[in-house]
Order: C-alpha cells, then sequence, then structure tokens
C-alpha cells in the first residue's frame, strides 16, 4: 500500500505542461541554426546569464514545490480494511525538504537569528514575577547559555555554511574548467581565460554569480536547521519558509498568465492582419474596448465573480488547498483575459507586414489554403514577438500580483505570496518594537527574481530584436572573444 | 481635422456601450439583484418585503435584459440594462447600492478635485524629472554616467511600488517625522500631506520611464538631421534640447498621454495607503463592497478618459509636428 497519494493541482499541471514546452522549444533551438545562434547571442550577455542562473535556481524551487501529495492517516480503529483516509494537508516536495523549518513553529514574532521573542512576558522564577523576553520553543534553543555562546555559535555555523558553499562553488568552476579543457588547450589555458574573461560566454561572471548564491545559500543552509534565519511571523512561522513558498506563486502568475493571454491574443492578431475588413474592425474593437477599462476595475470585477462561483460551490474541492490553488489558477486566466490586447496589436501588425512578403504570396500562388498559410508561415514568423512579450511580462506581473493582492482581489490569504507578505508587512511596520524582517526578506527575494528577470529580457529582446541592440549602455567595446 | 475628431468621438460611443455591456454582464452574471440586495441591506434576516423595496428603491425589480410582459419596443426598455445604461450614457450616475445611498455624481465631482490636486503635480513633475534624467543619460552616453544609471533605472524598475511606499512612510514620516503619515486637509496645507506620495510616486516610476525615454532620444541620435546640426558646428546641447527633444515628443506623448486618464481617476494604491479621499480610493472601497452602482460607473467614467486622452494625444501630435495631418 502507498503511504500517500499524488494531489494534482491545476496550476501543477500547467507549470510542468509548461515547462515540458520550454524543453521541447529548447530542442527546437538546438536543431535550427539561426535560433541556435540568437540564443548564443543571449547567453553571451554577461547581465543576461548571470539573470539565468539565478533564475534557474528559483525555476528549481519552484519545480519542487509543484510536486503535491496527501500522507495516509494510520488505520483507525474499527476502520473498514482496505479503506485509507488521507490527511487534509496537502504538501509539496518542498515542504519535506522544509519539514524541520516548518515544525518549528513559535508562539509569535521572533527576530532573525533570535533565541528570545520580542515581546516581554510575565514568568514567575523563584516566587517572583518577573516581566522578561521568553526564550524561543525552537530557535536557537540548543544553546545552554545563549547570553554568552549565541554570537559564537552563529558565527561558527555561517562561517562553516558558506565554506561548505565556497567549496562546491570551487567544484563547479573545476568542473567548468575541464569542460573548457579542451578548446582552449588544457585545464592550465581554461583557467588563465576564465581568469581574463577571454572565454567566448562570460563564463567568468557567471562563476562569480554561482560562488555568491552558493555562500549565502551555505551559510543559511547551515544556520536554518537551530534559528529562524529571517525570524518568525505573527503565528510564528519561520519567514523563510514563506518566501520559498511564495517563489512558486510569483512564477505561477508570471508565467501562466501571460501564457493565458497566447491563444486569445495571436489567434485575434493573425486572422485581423491576415483577412482585414470586417475581421480587422471587429477584433480592432474588442481589444480597444478591453484595454479602455482600467485594468484593475477589471480584473477586480472578474475575481468576484469567480469568487462568487467558488463559494457556491464547495463540493467541487477535496481540501482548502485545492480551492486556493484554483483561485491562483483562475486569477491567471483571468489576468490572461484582460492582458491580451497589447500582444494582439503587436502580432497584427506584424501579420499585415509579413502578408505582403514573397514567401507569403508565394504560397498563395501555390494554392495552398490560408489556414495552412497561417498556421505554417505567419505563426512561426511571429512567434519571436511572442517570446519577447512573455519574458518582458513576466516580471511586470509577479510586481502586478503585489498591487493586485492589496487591493483584495489577487490570490487568496492561505496561499503564500509576495504581494501577501507586503500587505502584512504595512501594519508591520508601525508596531514598536518594529517588525521588518518580513518585509525585507520579501523585499529580497522579489527584487532578486524580477530584478533576474528583467535582466534576462532584456538579452532575449536584445537578442531577438536588432533595433534594441543599438540602445545598450556600453562602457566600452568588448574585445572579440578568442578560442571556441 | 474637425471630422476626423467627430468620427473618433464617434467610435468612443460605441467603445462606451461596449464596455457597458461588457461590465453589466460580468457583473450580472453571478449577482442576482436580490443577491445585491441581501449583501446591502446586511443583518441575517431579511424578509423578501425588504429585498422587494430596496429593488424598487433603486430601480432593480425590472427583469435583467428582456422584458416579457411588456408590449413592443418596451420589451426591450423596461429593462434594468437600458434604463442603467440609458441614465448613465446622460451621465445620470444615480445613487450608490450600499445603505448610505450617497450620491455618486456629486461625490465623483468632490473626490475628483482631490485625486487632481495629487496627479496633476504629478504628471507635470513626472515628465519633467524623466525627461531631463533620460536626457543627462544621454548626453553621457556611452561613459559610465550612463552605464550606472541604466543599471540604477534596471533595479529601481525591479523594485514593487508598494516598497517605496511602506519605507518612505516609515522613514520620513515615523523615523523623520517630516510630514503625517496619512490623511488629508484642503486648501494650502494639503501640500504637507501631498508631498511624500508625491516624491514617492515619482521615484517609483522614474526608472521605468527614464529607460524608455532613453531609448527614444538614442534612436533620435542617429538620424540625419543630428548629424547635420553636428555638422553646422552646434554644441551637443544644443543638439540635444533644439533638435532631440523636439522630435522625440511624438513617442514622448504617446506614452505620457497613457497616463492621463489615471491623472483624473487618481492612482488607486498611492490614494489608498496615503488616505487621500479621491478617486482611486473611492474604487477601492467600492470594490471591497461590491457596490456595482460605483464600480461601473468608474469604468465608464475611465474608459470616457481613455477616449479623450486618446483624441487629445492625437491633437497634441499635430502640435509639435506641423507634418501630421488627422484625417
Amino acid at each position: 500500500m502507498i503511504p500517500f497519494k499524488f494531489v494534482v493541482l491545476w496550476t501543477d499541471v500547467a507549470l510542468w505542461t509548461l515547462f515540458a514546452a520550454i524543453a521541447g522549444y529548447a530542442i527546437r533551438v538546438a536543431r535550427h541554426d539561426n535560433l541556435r545562434a540568437t540564443w548564443r547571442r543571449v547567453l553571451r550577455d554577461t547581465p543576461a546569464l548571470c539573470a539565468a542562473g539565478v533564475l534557474l535556481l528559483f525555476v528549481g524551487v519552484t519545480l519542487i514545490d509543484s510536486v503535491h501529495f496527501r500522507r495516509a492517516l494510520p488505520a483507525a480503529e474499527g476502520q473498514a480494511p482496505g479503506k485509507v483516509f488521507y490527511d487534509t494537508r496537502t504538501e509539496s516536495l518542498l515542504d519535506l525538504v522544509l519539514a524541520r523549518q516548518i515544525a518549528m513553529r513559535e508562539v509569535s514574532y521572533s527576530a532573525p537569528l533570535g533565541y528570545l521573542a520580542i515581546t516581554k512576558q510575565s514568568v514567575e522564577r523563584d516566587g517572583q514575577a518577573l516581566r522578561e523576553y521568553p526564550r524561543l520553543v525552537h530557535g536557537g534553543a540548543h544553546l545552554a547559555d545563549p547570553a554568552s555562546k549565541w554570537q559564537a555559535d552563529v558565527w561558527q555555523r555561517s562561517l562553516g555554511g558558506a565554506a561548505a558553499g565556497l567549496a562546491a562553488a570551487l567544484l563547479a568552476a573545476l568542473g567548468t574548467t575541464t569542460l573548457l579543457a579542451r578548446s582552449h588547450g588544457g585545464v592550465g589555458g581554461a583557467a588563465r581565460a576564465i581568469l581574463a574573461d577571454r572565454t567566448s560566454y562570460p563564463v567568468r561572471a557567471l562563476l562569480v554569480t554561482t560562488t555568491l548564491l552558493f555562500v549565502c545559500a551555505g551559510a543559511v543552509i547551515a544556520l536554518m536547521g537551530h534559528y529562524h534565519v529571517f525570524g518568525t511571523d505573527r503565528t510564528g512561522n519561520d519567514v523563510l519558509v514563506l518566501t520559498l513558498k511564495s517563489i512558486r506563486t510569483a512564477f505561477v502568475i508570471g508565467m501562466l498568465s501571460t501564457l493565458a493571454t497566447l491563444p486569445i491574443a495571436v489567434v485575434l492578431g493573425i486572422l485581423a492582419g491576415w483577412y482585414r475588413g470586417w475581421v480587422d474592425e471587429v477584433v480592432q474593437y474588442l481589444y480597444t474596448t478591453l484595454s479602455s477599462v482600467p485594468n484593475v476595475l477589471l480584473i477586480a470585477a472578474c475575481v468576484l465573480m469567480v469568487q462568487v462561483a467558488l463559494d457556491k460551490h464547495p463540493e467541487w474541492f477535496e481540501t482548502g488547498a485545492e480551492r486556493a490553488d484554483l483561485k491562483v489558477f483562475l486569477l491567471c486566466v483571468i489576468l490572461g483575459a484582460t492582458g491580451w490586447a497589447t500582444l494582439c496589436r503587436l502580432v497584427r501588425a506584424e501579420t499585415l507586414k509579413l502578408r505582403e512578403l514573397e514567401f507569403v504570396q508565394a504560397a498563395t500562388a501555390f494554392g495552398v489554403p490560408p489556414t495552412r498559410i497561417m498556421a505554417r508561415h505567419l505563426l512561426p514568423n511571429v512567434l519571436h514577438l511572442v517570446l519577447i512579450t512573455t519574458v518582458l511580462n513576466f516580471s511586470d506581473l509577479i510586481l502586478y500580483e503585489a498591487v493586485l493582492t492589496y487591493v483584495g482581489v489577487g490570490v487568496d490569504p492561505s496561499t503564500s505570496s509576495f504581494g501577501g507578505m507586503i500587505n502584512l508587512a504595512r501594519s508591520e511596520m508601525s508596531r514598536d518594537p518594529v517588525v521588518w524582517w518580513s518585509f525585507a526578506a520579501a523585499f529580497g527575494f522579489m527584487v532578486a527574481l524580477v530584478l533576474s528577470a528583467n535582466l534576462f529580457a532584456d538579452g532575449v529582446r536584445d537578442a531577438f530584436d536588432p533595433r534594441a541592440r543599438a540602445l545598450r549602455p556600453r562602457l566600452a567595446v568588448r574585445k572579440p572573444a578568442a578560442g571556441g | 481635422m474637425f471630422r476626423y475628431i467627430l468620427r473618433r468621438l464617434g467610435y468612443g460611443l460605441l467603445i462606451l456601450i461596449g464596455v457597458n455591456l461588457l461590465t453589466f454582464f460580468l457583473f450580472f452574471t453571478v449577482n442576482t439583484p436580490d443577491d445585491m440586495a441581501r449583501l446591502n441591506i446586511g443583518g441575517k434576516r431579511i424578509t423578501q418585503e425588504q429585498i422587494d423595496k430596496w429593488k424598487a428603491e433603486r430601480g432593480y425589480d425590472r427583469p435583467l435584459y428582456f422584458n416579457e410582459q411588456a408590449q413592443g419596443s418596451e420589451k426591450v426598455t423596461r429593462t434594468v440594462l437600458w434604463e442603467r445604461s440609458v441614465s448613465l450614457m446622460l451621465l445620470d450616475f444615480g445613487r450608490s447600492d450600499s445603505a448610505r445611498s450617497t450620491d455618486i455624481g456629486h461625490e465623483v465631482a468632490t473626490r475628483m478635485g482631490v485625486s487632481l490636486q495629487l496627479a496633476l503635480p504629478l504628471f507635470l513633475l513626472q515628465l519633467i524629472v524623466s525627461v531631463s534624467f533620460s536626457l543627462g543619460l544621454v548626453y553621457f552616453r556611452h561613459s559610465r554616467i550612463d552605464f550606472w544609471g541604466v543599471v540604477l533605472c534596471v533595479l529601481m524598475l525591479s523594485i514593487s511600488s508598494l516598497f517605496y511606499i511602506i519605507v518612505g512612510q516609515y522613514f520620513f514620516s515615523r523615523v523623520l517625522r517630516l510630514v503625517p503619515i496619512s490623511g488629508f486637509a484642503a486648501g494650502l496645507d494639503a501640500v504637507r500631506f501631498l508631498a511624500l506620495p508625491v516624491f514617492l510616486s515619482l521615484l517609483a516610476r522614474l526608472g521605468g520611464e527614464a529607460r524608455l525615454y532613453r531609448a527614444m532620444f538614442l534612436e533620435e541620435i542617429g538620424r540625419d538631421y543630428v548629424r547635420t546640426a553636428r555638422a553646422k558646428g552646434l554644441g551637443e546641447s544644443v543638439v540635444l534640447f533644439r533638435h532631440v527633444l523636439k522630435n522625440a515628443l511624438i513617442p514622448i506623448i504617446t506614452s505620457a498621454g497613457a497616463y492621463l486618464p489615471y491623472v483624473f481617476m487618481g492612482s488607486l494604491v498611492f490614494e489608498s495607503f496615503f488616505g487621500i479621499p479621491g478617486l482611486g480610493a473611492f474604487v477601492i472601497e467600492a470594490i471591497s463592497g461590491q457596490d456595482f452602482a460605483i464600480v461601473r460607473t468608474m469604468v465608464f467614467l475611465g474608459a470616457a478618459l481613455y477616449i479623450a486622452s486618446n483624441v487629445l494625444i492625437d491633437i497634441a501630435y499635430t502640435w509639435v509636428d506641423p507634418r501630421v495631418r488627422l484625417s
């Protein structure tokens, strides 16, 4: 008997399909010289390559947070044999990894790496009533005399973790050097090339980024077993766990929302550009109408609509997690259904241009039916627009989620998200003492995610749109790369 | 040009009808007027009489889309959709659905003044600051200043506006105690309350706008007329301010004009964070209270402003570029 059962959430399916599609696209890129050259240009761009490294880490977290299951409960007495009941709590693989941190639940707020609560409590000691800061249940609980040992312990652990991270980074560097050894005439040559930044890809910058990441991650991992690295929130949950869980929400919103716009935007755009006439008029009318409504209001109206529908049908879900998940999924669909105007406009303009080109004219002359022309000749040629829009939208959507959650039409409060954390931070910042850590953690992770998404998107845009490349800020002309 | 504007406005009317239908449909597919009545009267025990009374007072007592019992054209006109739409088109916004049942038209008029006090200075300052910052970057192009300026822009646009607000409120109001945390006062006092939101909003949007404008200027700087100007021996600042700035005005107007509706509608987040009783805060209240009458009015107003600002943008094109003919 399997002691658990997999729970397939809507967003899980969507995310895994999406990553499979990206893998499929990667195979396509590898087969086409043209595409391969363009993507090489993306990876030769130093900020884009480093950002891709950081993004990969976030993607990893997202993926292990996207495998959900429910544990089987131990059979109760008098229960019919063969029938298994499952825990109402839905867990993901990430929860398994962070099981210890999730179990380390305090009573209420505590500062990062703290071993005391932040508010005083009355305790009785030796028959006397004292007002003092109580010890935390888990944070720093292994210290017998925290006042004297705490600092040394924190330093020891973080330095140890950082050293381990450094060692891992060095291993990675060594691996990269051996990989490059053949094209640079031996390991020594490769190492010199990397150090002097003479490799064809900016390997040095990538290695510096990974080293930084590994060192930080090492220190955090070494500390998180015994401390709350980013403190705890109002209900005593570890903020680090909350931030890590928020990454998936950000990814879901950032990727699925654009994905949801694609079918409408691309199909309508191509149809309008190809047929012109009244089809064009109708499509233009639709997107002008849609974009003339203030976006937040439109989304709010749709979200309220969905909310009512979900409230009316509690039988659709087995657990609260499924309900919250469907809400996120529908939010993405709504963001997609209300946000297709821009891409549609671009696709339409591009199609209008393409349909006059020789290869389309030739296809028409050979009697290729319109649907085939649209699918085989027009669609592949507007895909670069789709790609650019998707990566550029990604970071905007993550930022937008925070605003929507603040307005009250974002994700479910039970889903951890950056928007929800910021929303709570608003009242936390006016407490005394100031609870700044969950705000700071959300800030740090969100900026890291959005910034790397932006840098990567810029790299992609520059590679696919030659006009944008001229606008890059340059310090000096990059020396032509030597070697392979 | 007159005929062009007339045609644009006619198209705008069509769009307004579409917007109106869209909001109506979205709202009433899930809510029936009975649900609305229950929500707005509040309380546990609500009799059908109360509901009927509430509906009759607000004109929701007719069928939504089609009246079976009426005769002839009244089948369509004696419905909630028709009556509400016609009054909305005539700019008669009616009363809100909530128990207080405020006069929406009056509310919008007073709140719009407040929103304008925040948004108008912001709009102008935004334009000045972003354009001068990006012109500065272009002046120092291909140098360290340009490079780090763009890095700063990317960093700034990667930070959510909510962070600027929370940190700014904490730092300027709580720690330095320079300005009140939130609230609003009429008259000159308003400056104290508006200074911080204007400043933070400027910061929050500077990164994105400056980068956009920089790209526009750089596009212009590669043109032939710039080379001609330089060949004549004009200085770099004259080239930038006289020639490039003037020619880049069209894209700048396009992107700045997109903000025009928000000048009137107010910035949702900033108004509600700083407790400024403008239209943006009004919208948020209406959304959380599910007040359909207000939401519908604001959607209508927003769409109307969007259309109006698009026409204004087109007219502005003819001012900055005499070659543009509207036809």
